[in-house]
């Protein structure tokens, strides 16, 4: 049953065919053979998750009013705040943290019904395209144990993948959603900046984060995002729009669509041919469903990680200030004073690629670099947006790879911050301009890795997105859960 | 030579709003430790600030009081710094763009007004409480109490126009009566709500440029203030006579000893990293509400003492006396508008019983009763006091009570005639003494009545009658 | 872009970071390359160019000014290091 995809589930629940017990206890045994090997899930929350599933069985045996999720098990990255529910943001700085409040994420979902199985694995902080950067350690691809399942959502898409979860929730602050799931072979939409509140969500970069959902399919990735979206008062960068039917938008024809590919995507180096044969795959299928392709220019592109890598840093060092040793999480043993001890509790209480961001983002926000970093950065994120601004002027929707290549081995790219940087050339730019993006499966390269394609569209145009990528979906080969030998 | 001194004020002040900045927590002075907290406050993982509209309007209402321009648009920033009673390792506050610039306050000075500039008004939270070792007992610790984290600050920085301690200290004084008039900050100095530092520095007469100048922190009553600027201006002027020079530095205020000294410690470098804070999003402020906030603008402490002196034909000392709380000035209007008589003696018995006009114990009709009565000779001056101190003890109106106590005074000449007459006949020798030209017996045929009346006689009338009888 | 040693010491202070050696040293060859790479911002004219600080254009919004206490500062209090009574315990402030 671990199969389903998360609209048949929800309807098998509905419908009285499965109990949320049963499928709750059919998963939680799944984790516990299927884990160990991809470590997707940080905390398994095995007798919380049956009390819940007990409970939901019992609310329907009543009669009551159901949510849409109503009895389904799902996964959080291990980002969103869970109250009483140990959330480390995969850093050993809070591997004790307890939270006296739930993200809003977290109510939501458990608004809608659904029951909370655990929280997922991730980069340390969301900093990584890898998942390899987690105190806990890495997650593994499902479809090669000895790849990485991208990040920093690599947690939630690997366990979407292996069946370990019927949707999962995730962020995305430079691609950290859409990557993933791409190099999983899953679905994930990062919403326009203001569509899900941040409230409760453990900031990376606070003007770039946006949680959203992992799913296997369109249609669940529609639901799943219109059970978080929503105005929240609590977060004053969430945006009061109505909330659409998103699930609708899964099911309309594509037909008449102008679809922009832009030049400088394609013409980036280190480009996998595998990836440049399933864009064109996912092209094709568009066309022949009515959709017009357009060429388009995007011409401040190849600045858009520099200037990320700017901005995301500069925020982070700020957003991380917190973590001191004072109120909450980890705290050096140290003889000396105050200066001492929040120096060592940082030091051992963070890893290297944290260091490393609290160090550029520290540098560029100093006296006298201000102007030359910050300040140029977003400018720059000023021209970025004004590129997408004169796109979207002549296409509904852009498309474009998600990931350069398909999933690289573990340990390939940690010596060389760079180059792991510029993996996330194209998932970057709809960060710093604030759109919706989705990634949806369109291939696989000959070693069976999965490829994804990404789509982009203007701000809350998340409809645009769905209508887009279940045309994708509907023509291409859809993968399924991943093969884990011996599973 | 001849050295003047240039003093620029910052005040921080604590704005009277019932809930904090950025959460829902209590604002309120004094609550247990860590008890008006909450996840947002305490600068918790993934909680994010929501501006206090409140805040906002007290501020807006300051700087229209102060003749600042509202900007349309400010920022809020981020000023990072690690320290333990700063839960986020930053404050939210304005840098670039506040929320109000380009203001005034006119003060007296030298028997004339003068004008003191305003830079600039901003808002920002304020951090939390340090208690160091020796404060309890323990170790090697301190102990961070947040109750304050996130408490609405304003943050007024003056103009360098300021060239004597006297003219701080009025400064200080005006503005603080002015936040307590549009009753945006309750104005104590000792609980922290309202905070000063002072920059100073001293230049040769007649030089343009500023000298190097000092930072002034903890002076916690406005005498202080004036004291250390006193102190701070002699020892600079000293170090330049003596040959050195002034060293740009922060130095505490220490009140035991009457002098200024070098803050230790915090001189590492101070690179506080301000941006734009991405939580919160440009504060939008529109000509409607600014228009709105005007007309909640009261008549203003300079205003009213100019008013009330030359409407009210009272002194300029009483004005200012009375407009010294916004609450006396409005009683003693209301006092005078149901008993008009001498506004004078109306404005000494406010004056005089202003703490429990602050504590609400009277009302405007017990001294417009009690200056009524006086005057139209119902009750004696003493009947006067202790009936208000009855007023203020039972609650009970004044003209109660003087029925209750029988503290009338007769003032009918016709009622008294017969008493004097019996005193006369009773002393027959006194009063062929007086008609013999003893005038000062009359003080002694006035006492003998009031005996005879229990002191309920006028004694003024009680002059006349014996006068007509003994003439 | 070289980043000097006492660079990298300097702004690890301010970002309260204990670096060993060999981490200052990697630090600042790893900062410099990143640096490097982002020189390539400064070939674009922004002069003219307005800053872009939120993805959202709209006011910030407000909340009432009225007091809802969390509740529950147990919950707050529990999760700290060192705990005296109702306070946050730490070192401390020395001079250094
Ligand atoms: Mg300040
Ligand atoms: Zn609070």
């Amino acid at each position: 049953m671990h199969e389903w995809t998360l609209q048949e589930a929800a309807r098998k629940v509905r419908d009285k065919e499965i109990s949320s017990r049963e499928l709750t206890r059919a998963l939680l045994d799944r984790i516990e053979r299927i884990n160990p090997k991809i470590n997707a899930y940080v905390t398994v929350l095995h007798d919380k998750a049956m009390a819940e599933a007990t409970a939901r069985d019992e609310t329907q045996a009543k009669g009551e009013a159901l949510g849409v999720l109503h009895g389904v098990p799902l996964g959080l990255k291990d980002i969103f705040c869970t109250r009483g529910i140990r959330t480390t943001c995969g850093s050993r700085i809070l591997s004790y943290f307890l939270p006296p409040y739930d993200a809003a994420v977290a109510e939501k979902v458990a608004a809608s019904g659904a029951v909370l199985l655990g929280k997922h694995n991730m980069d340390e902080f969301a900093m990584g395209s890898s998942t390899e950067t987690s105190h806990f350690g890495p997650t593994r691809n499902p479809w090669a144990t000895g790849r990485i399942p991208g990040g920093s959502s690599g947690g939630t898409a690997a366990a979407v993948a292996a069946g370990l979860c019927y949707a999962g929730v995730g962020t995305d602050t430079g691609g950290s959603i859409r990557q993933p799931a791409s190099l999983c072979g899953v679905v994930g939409v990062k919403p326009t900046y203001g569509r899900v509140s941040r409230y409760g969500m453990i900031a990376f970069a606070s003007s770039l984060d946006q949680g959203g959902p992992v799913t296997r399919t369109v249609p669940d990735a529609a639901m799943m995002l219109g059970v978080i979206a929503g105005h929240d008062r609590r977060d004053s960068t969430s945006v009061d729009l109505p909330v659409p039917d998103y699930p609708a938008a899964a099911e309309r024809p594509v037909k008449g669509m102008k679809v922009g590919l832009p030049r400088e995507y394609f013409e980036v180096e280190g480009l996998d041919p595998a990836v440049r044969g399933a864009m064109e795959k996912a092209l094709d299928a568009l066309v022949v469903q009515g959709a017009q392709a357009v060429e388009i220019s995007l011409p401040h592109t190849s600045f858009a990680v520099a200037t990320y890598y700017i901005i995301a840093p500069a925020e982070a060092s700020s957003n991380l200030a917190r973590y001191d040793g004072v109120r909450y999480g980890y705290r050096a043993k140290v003889a000396g004073g105050l200066i001492e001890m929040m120096s060592r509790t940082r030091a051992e209480g963070f890893g290297a690629e944290v260091k490393r961001r609290i160090m550029i983002g520290t540098y560029a926000l100093s006296a006298g670099y201000y102007e030359a970093y910050y300040g140029k950065a977003q400018k720059v994120r000023t021209l970025i947006r004004r590129d997408f601004d004169a796109a979207f002027a002549k296409v509904d929707a852009i498309l474009t790879p998600t990931s350069p290549t398909p999933a690289f081995r573990l340990g390939e790219k940690t010596g060389d911050p760079l180059t792991m940087y510029l993996s996330d050339i194209f998932t970057i730019p709809c960060n710093l301009a604030g759109i919706p993006g989705i990634s949806v499966p369109c291939g696989m390269s000959a070693e069976g890795l999965p490829i994804g394609a990404q789509l982009l569209a203007g701000h809350f145009r998340e409809e645009t997105l769905f209508t887009a990528a279940a045309a994708i979906e509907r023509a291409l080969p859809h993968p399924p859960v991943a093969p884990l030998e011996g599973a | 030579m001849e050295f003047e001194a240039v003093i620029g004020l910052e005040v921080h002040a604590q704005l009277s709003t019932q809930s904090k900045i950025f959460c829902a927590c209590s604002a309120a002075f004094g609550a247990p430790p860590n008890e008006n907290t909450c996840p947002v406050c305490t600068g918790m993982p993934g909680v994010l600030p929501v501006l206090n509209r409140k805040a906002v309007e007290f501020t807006i209402r300051t700087a229209l009081a102060t003749s600042c321009a509202v900007q349309s648009k400010s920022v809020f920033a981020r000023k990072n710094y690690f320290y333990p009673d700063l839960p986020k390792a930053y404050q939210i506050s304005q840098y670039e763009l506040p929320l109000a610039l380009a203001g005034h306050i006119d003060i007296e000075a030298d028997g004339g007004t003068k004008r003191i500039g305003i830079t600039r008004i901003h808002m920002e939270e304020d951090a939390g409480k340090l208690v160091h070792e020796g404060e309890f007992a323990g170790a090697q610790a301190s102990l961070a109490d947040l109750n304050r984290c996130s408490v609405p600050l304003m943050e007024i920085v003056s103009e360098p126009d300021m060239r004597t301690p006297e003219e701080g200290g009025a400064y200080l004084r005006r503005l603080r009566d002015i936040l307590v008039y549009l009753e945006v900050c309750d104005g104590n100095m000792e609980e922290g709500s309202f905070r000063c530092d002072a920059n100073v520095s001293v230049r040769p007469k007649g030089q343009k440029e500023f000298g190097t100048k000092a930072e002034l922190k903890n002076m916690n009553s406005f005498r202080n203030v004036e004291k250390a600027l006193e102190y701070e201006i002699r020892r600079q002027v000293e170090q330049i006579e003596d040959g050195g020079t002034v060293a740009q530095e922060t130095r505490l205020w220490d009140a035991a000893a009457n002098v200024t000294i070098p803050m230790r410690g915090k001189e590492e470098a101070h690179d506080y990293r301000y941006f734009p804070d991405p939580d919160l999003l440009p504060l939008i402020v529109d000509d409607a509400w600014i228009d709105a906030l005007r007309k909640t603008i009261p008549e203003l402490p300079a205003e009213k003492v100019a008013r009330l002196a030359s409407t009210c034909g009272i002194s300029r000392y009483d004005a200012e006396l009375l407009s010294s709380s916004r609450a006396l000035a409005d009683f003693f209007e209301a006092s005078v508008k149901i008993y008009g008589g001498n506004p004078k003696v109306s404005a000494n018995e406010c004056i005089h019983w202003k703490d429990a006009v602050a504590a609400g114990k009277i009302s405007p009709e017990t001294i417009a009763h009690a200056v009524e009565d006086r005057e139209t000779g119902k009750i004696s001056a003493t009947a006067s006091k202790t009936l208000v101190e009855l007023v203020i003890r039972t609650g009970k109106p004044l003209r109660q009570l003087r029925e209750e106590k029988g503290l009338s005074q007769v003032s009918d000449a016709g009622a008294l005639e017969e008493t004097v007459a019996k005193v006369i006949a009773a002393n027959p020798k006194e009063a062929e003494s007086y008609r013999n030209g003893k005038a000062g017996l009359l003080s002694f045929f006035v006492g003998q009545v009031m005996k005879e009346t229990k002191g309920k006689a006028n004694p003024k009338i009680v002059q006349e009658v014996l006068k007509k009888k003994l003439g | 872009m070289a980043i000097t040693r006492e660079e990298v010491l300097h702004v690890a202070r301010l970002a309260r970071l204990a670096l060993s050696e060999e981490e200052v040293d990697r630090l600042r060859d790893q900062i410099g390359n990143i640096l490097d790479y982002i020189r390539q911002l400064d070939t674009l004219d922004t002069r003219e160019v307005v800053p872009t600080s939120h993805a959202v254009e709209m006011g910030t919004p407000f909340r009432d000014d009225s007091v809802c206490p969390f509740g529950d500062k147990e919950a707050i209090l529990s999760n700290a290091p060192d705990r005296f009574e109702d306070f946050f315990r730490v070192p401390r402030i020395l001079e250094d």
